[in-house]
């Protein structure tokens, strides 16, 4: 194993503070939006009693989602033994957790009362699984910081692997968790399916990595640090397979509702007549997030190798991503529910009608908020703390690496 | 870093502490507490039969009344405006029959709503009303997506002329309290009574789990049913002629 140079960016740039401060302006706007949206009421967002969570429960699953995600790099590396995955481990970790808090943030700030904070980290009802999530996203903030202290202190080295191995465990009941917010409810067509968590396990690994390969390549190429080609197409390769499952996951779970009766209404909502529902799922999920990437990836004639390629293959990645979980929270809502089966309803309060939703503007900026916190505490964190390597060149992270022309004698041998 | 290892020590070991002891504490605070069966009991279950047939379309007593009682505003947007109780229209697929029947919080024995607040702030009294407490109610809205027959309603906007008796905030959920004001008072719930009044008298409150009531003789003899059976929930508000 070679020795990996962790060090701090250096971030005294004109671009680097610009950087942050376009960070904190969006966070102050997303701070503006949500005291906004507490003091008005819900009113002023497009949210309704149809559609009671709105995009800023996309943008939070997402983060949320992803930051599960994103630690499965280190896991790789502490609990899968990969070597080459090493130099990667800390930024990994220190990903997860800001996404995690900028996630939780927008979650908190959409709350009806978010000044009772203080009650919900005091007052429990245990069978609700929001309540185990308190539990679990406290306690992965303060596991991966145990994580992250053992790979940066030299003498707690030691404790890595089994740090790691904890982490990553924690993790996966920490997505089970969330796709279980989903997974449990009875009333609603497009949930009540235990497939919903292992879905989101899997949605976490692809949005994860993406997210790593991007922010990876964006403060390598803005710091000037050499990042070499052999990690890129390992994590390629990984993302490739990742991609692939969700779209198994996704193909499963519209197979085994197409097959019951019962569900037909709301496949054909989804799949045929769900207007912009209908268009996210098959245009941006499974076109733009999935086949259109895996043909980049992996298509012998695109050179998915290239760097952008990669980049605009994870980018897509994460647009899919975004559509995906608008199409099961918003569009799962939009369905209404079928209280009396084999009847056509109506009333005052929207029964049997598909719930109306259109995002609003603080709605909007609370949730690109939490994206931009979560960005910022990462891109700060690398200036205090050694968490980026000085070097991801081939010959420092590739334990088999030969130099260019060793790798084309052997490939025309 | 400011902190050493002996101070992370320190304050980690009695941030875990605090962990350990707390469900303790809490435990100590449950058995300390008022006994539930204080005043509430469940001896009783409060119920409502509702005889669609007697239902007529048109016909909105109960919801005005409930309105009425509860305060609930009208010059609110209609897809945000909390409705307590709802007349709910159907027409079969198959034969066209068409038929219209009060739809309101169904008072579960086992509710979602309360399974999933993370607070319990959704909760079901001892003599079966379901209830939110809008001190501890975060205003998450898990309950509403959890409640299988639309009851629950988020207050959006600012309120005015609320009524003394019915707590309600914005930014927290609400839902049907079966009138609980009037029924601890020994009155019956403002819709049944209007319904009874006014409209098709298709309404019959009471308890249960009274054998001489007349709830209870009537569904012990005439045929019954809960919306959404399959669920299991053994709701309090049960239909006849669905």
């Amino acid at each position: 194993m070679k020795f990996t140079d962790f060090r701090e960016i250096e971030g005294r740039s004109l671009g680097y503070y610009a950087l942050l401060a376009l960070f904190g302006v969006l966070v102050l706007a997303g701070l503006y939006a949500g005291y906004y949206m507490e003091t008005n009421g819900h009113h002023v967002t497009g949210m309704n009693n149809q559609i009671v969570w709105g995009i800023p429960h996309v943008f939070a699953v997402f983060m949320i989602v992803s930051a599960s995600g994103v630690l499965n790099v280190a896991s790789i590396a502490s609990v899968f033994g990969r070597d080459m995955y090493k130099p990667l481990a800390r930024l990994s970790g220190l990903l997860a957790i800001s996404l995690l808090i900028g996630g939780l943030t927008v979650l908190v700030l959409d709350l009806g009362k978010p000044d009772r904070l203080i009650v919900a980290m005091t007052t429990y009802n245990f069978k609700s699984i929001f309540a185990w999530n308190i539990f679990l996203y406290t306690g992965f903030i303060a596991v991966v910081t145990v994580y992250l202290w053992t790979m940066m202190e030299r003498r707690m080295n030691r404790y890595t692997k089994t740090a790691g191995m904890f982490a990553f465990i924690w993790r996966l009941t920490l997505t089970t968790g969330t796709g279980s917010i989903f997974g449990f409810l009875i009333a609603r067509e497009a949930y009540d399916s235990a497939l919903l968590a292992p879905m989101f396990i899997i949605m976490s690994f692809s949005f994860g990595l993406a997210i790593f390969i991007l922010y990876t390549m964006a403060a390598y190429n803005l710091t000037g640090r050499p990042l070499g080609d052999a990690i890129m197409r390992r994590l390629k390769n990984l993302l490739g397979v990742f991609v692939a499952a969700v779209l198994y996951f996704v193909t499963v779970y519209h197979l085994t509702n197409l097959y019951m009766t019962a569900h037909h209404a709301f496949e054909k909502f989804i799949l045929l007549n769900g207007g912009v529902y209908t268009a996210l799922f098959w245009v941006g999920q499974v076109l733009i997030g999935g086949i259109v990437p895996l043909i980049i990836l992996f298509h012998p004639r695109v050179n998915g190798g290239s760097r952008r390629m990669i980049a605009v293959a994870a980018a897509l990645v994460l647009v899919g991503a975004f559509c995906q979980i608008y199409v099961i929270i918003i569009g799962g809502e939009a369905f209404p529910l079928i209280i009396f089966p084999g009847k056509i309803v109506s009333s005052s309060f929207f029964d049997g009608v598909v719930g109306h939703y259109r995002p609003s503007l603080p709605e909007i900026t609370l949730g690109l908020s939490g994206v931009a916190l979560a960005m910022g505490l990462a891109t700060f964190a690398i200036k205090v703390l050694p968490y980026l390597p000085a070097s991801l060149a081939d010959a420092d992270v590739d334990p088999h690496h030969k130099s260019k022309s060793e790798a084309t004698e052997a490939a025309h041998a | 870093m400011s902190i050493d290892r002996r101070q992370f020590l320190a304050v980690g070991g009695s941030v875990v502490a605090s962990m350990a002891l707390a469900p303790g504490l809490r435990l100590i605070a449950l058995a300390e507490a008022r006994n539930p069966d204080q005043g509430v009991t469940n001896l009783k279950r409060w119920g409502i039969l509702v005889d669609t047939t007697r239902c007529a379309q048109g016909c909105s007593a109960c919801v005005t009344a409930c309105n009425k009682e509860n305060g609930l505003q009208q010059d609110v947007r209609l897809d945000i405006r909390p409705q307590w109780i709802r007349t709910v229209t159907l027409r079969d697929e198959q034969t066209g029959y068409v038929q219209t029947l009060p739809m309101m919080c169904q008072h579960c024995e086992d509710p979602p709503c309360v399974d999933v607040c993370p607070t319990g702030a959704s909760f079901r009294r001892a003599d079966g009303i379901v209830l939110v407490d809008r001190h501890i109610c975060i205003g998450c809205r898990y309950c509403m997506m959890a409640c299988p027959y639309k009851a629950r309603s988020f207050v959006h906007e600012n309120l005015h002329d609320q009524l003394p008796d019915i707590p309600r905030g914005k930014g927290t959920v609400e839902a049907c309290t079966m009138c609980v004001q009037r029924v601890d008072a020994g009155k019956i719930p403002a819709c049944v009574e209007a319904c009874n009044y006014d409209g098709g008298k298709a309404m019959t409150f009471g308890d249960m789990k009274d054998p001489t009531s007349e709830i209870a003789k009537r569904l012990a003899t005439e045929p019954s049913e809960e919306i959404r059976p399959q669920l299991a929930l053994d709701t309090g508000v049960r239909y006849q002629g669905l």
